[in-house]
């Protein structure tokens, strides 16, 4: 099997995407953020670091949670999309 | 709009629809909340539900619950970075069958249907967003914006709980404690799995990987039979994770990769990507099961068991659903719902495999963060096999020396001793 991109990967899931992030970044924080583990740690590689900015791309997060433990830096105002968005496994 | 229910339970997984049934046949009014579009939707697991625990709730079980296969097939399999060695355990001729695999999204929707059946509500595409409180005393919750209040609520909203944190049960995870599961589905025909992993048409395979594929850091894969896809993972402890700079979905790459897994996965195509994190703390992670008016079921309250040799949640979150349920219903008896009433709740538990699993394992997740348990045991099992199984024309070496060959820069033979001692002592 060849292998896929993140972008191939989350192509694969359903999801209903909400108007408004559920996951929010204190962006003061993660200016000065060393070494940004989010980068790391997000499996759906939600965070992205465009220009020196930190982002959080909401629509294809896996609601998995391992950024909120992972971030010491309190940075992440970390919620579950809203009732019936987000992902939505047909396997699961 | 305020309604009162004997019982709210949030989350509709193994351990909220267990709760819910159970309440909801005794005919007391039971609301479950699932934040999902449908119950199923957000949960995802490796696969297995291991052992009878089913049987209570739908006695004949497995029945018409939508299990994949029975498994009939335990492998541990050691890779190195192009070999591997396994210890095969094979029972799928017998008949005789041990835990099922399972697709969650399936598995938990008939579930959840089966609450409803027997009564109760579920309201899908809900999020639970707060607890209600009468002093110290949990009343019932708010969701999408309404009141709604209840005896007992039980908290079975998963590995992130926000109602036991709301409720001052747990403190927030921490990395050292829990795990992180990337997982595929793989689509593959029928007969093509049978044939590779030796199978009956209704028997399947569980493989549990240590080594090469996560690369060395703490943690493991897996491979599980579907009928017509395979489940193929990585799950690795975040701490070590954060502390490699790897990501995990390399990993799963990496280990899709391998010699020994890229023929079983040949010709498939992934139909499904997911991650989640799985509690791994062991006893020492389960928080306060209960206060005044709530209780704390399922992953949310960390009962599962991560040994190495086991990774076992859906049975723990059934059984500790039905506790739950247990409890509500004699706490209605006596109409108490504070938390001296509901302490009847850790007694079950504690009379059950539940706590005393967690109990007998408790050194479990200190055993595991031995880092040669993932890279240097593997690969001494794969070189010392190739070393064995190799004829290459010059005099042979007997097995103890061949071992202490391959030992060499590896392990010493009293490091080897220590970690056997204490595999003896944790698991």
């Amino acid at each position: 099997m060849s292998p896929m991109t993140i972008e191939e990967r989350l192509a694969l899931n359903k999801y209903d995407v909400d108007t408004e992030a559920h996951i929010r970044l204190n962006e003061n924080i993660c200016q000065e953020c060393q070494p940004r583990i989010c980068l790391y740690i997000c499996p759906a590689e939600c965070f992205k670091l465009r220009d020196g900015r930190l982002s959080f791309a909401y629509e294809g997060c896996l609601e998995c949670g391992s950024c909120h433990v992972c971030c010491d830096k309190g940075a992440i105002d970390w919620s579950y999309p809203r009732g019936g968005f987000g992902v939505a496994f047909e396997y699961g | 709009m305020s309604d009162k229910f004997d019982a709210i339970v949030v989350g509709a997984g193994p351990a909220g629809c267990a709760t819910a049934c159970k309440l909801a046949r005794a005919g007391l009014e039971v609301l479950v909340v699932e934040r999902g579009k449908f119950p199923g939707a957000k949960n995802m697991t490796g696969g297995v539900i291991y052992g009878p625990v089913l049987d209570s709730l739908f006695p004949g079980a497995p029945g018409d619950i939508p299990v994949e296969r029975a498994i009939g097939r335990h492998v541990i399999c050691l890779l190195s970075d192009r070999s591997s060695v396994s210890l095969d355990f094979n029972m799928a001729g017998s008949g005789d069958r041990n835990g099922y695999t399972v697709l969650r999204s399936r598995f938990d929707r008939w579930l959840a249907n089966k609450v409803e059946e027997a009564g109760g509500i579920v309201a899908a595409g809900l999020r639970a967003d707060d607890l209600l409180w009468q002093g110290q005393r949990v009343v019932g919750i708010t969701a999408g914006g309404d009141e709604f209040r209840a005896d007992a609520v039980i908290a079975a909203d998963g590995v992130n709980s926000t109602m036991a944190t709301k409720a001052g049960l747990r403190v927030n995870l921490s990395p050292e404690n829990v795990n992180q599961g990337v997982k595929e589905v793989i689509g593959l025909p029928r007969e093509a799995i049978e044939e590779r992993f030796g199978l009956t048409s209704d028997s399947g395979a569980a493989i549990h990987f240590l080594g090469f594929c996560t690369r060395g850091v703490h943690g493991g894969g897996f491979l599980y039979t579907n009928k017509e896809s395979l489940s193929l993972g990585v799950v690795v402890q975040l701490k070590a994770l954060m502390e490699s700079n790897l990501k995990s979905v390399d990993l799963l790459e990496s280990f899709k990769e391998h010699p020994t897994v890229r023929e079983y996965i040949r010709g498939g195509t992934t139909v499904e990507y997911s991650a989640h994190l799985v509690p791994a703390g062991g006893l020492r992670m389960v928080p306060r099961l209960f206060t005044d008016g709530l209780l704390v079921a399922g992953d949310a309250a960390a009962l599962v068991l991560a040994t190495g040799r086991a990774l076992e949640g859906i049975n723990f979150a059934v059984a500790s659903g039905i506790a739950a349920a247990e409890t509500v219903l004699k706490a209605k008896e006596r109409n108490d719902f504070s938390k001296e009433s509901l302490s009847v709740y850790e007694k079950l538990l504690a009379d059950s495999f539940v706590l005393q699993d967690l109990k007998t394992f408790r050194e479990a997740p200190r055993f595991l963060e031995n880092q040669r348990l993932y890279q240097t045991y593997p690969e001494l099992a794969c070189k010392l096999a190739e070393e064995v199984f190799r004829v290459d024309g010059k005099p042979k070496k007997k097995l103890w020396q061949l071992a202490r060959q391959e030992m060499k820069g590896r392990v010493s033979i009293w490091q080897l001793l220590r970690d056997g001692l204490s595999a003896r002592s944790s698991l």
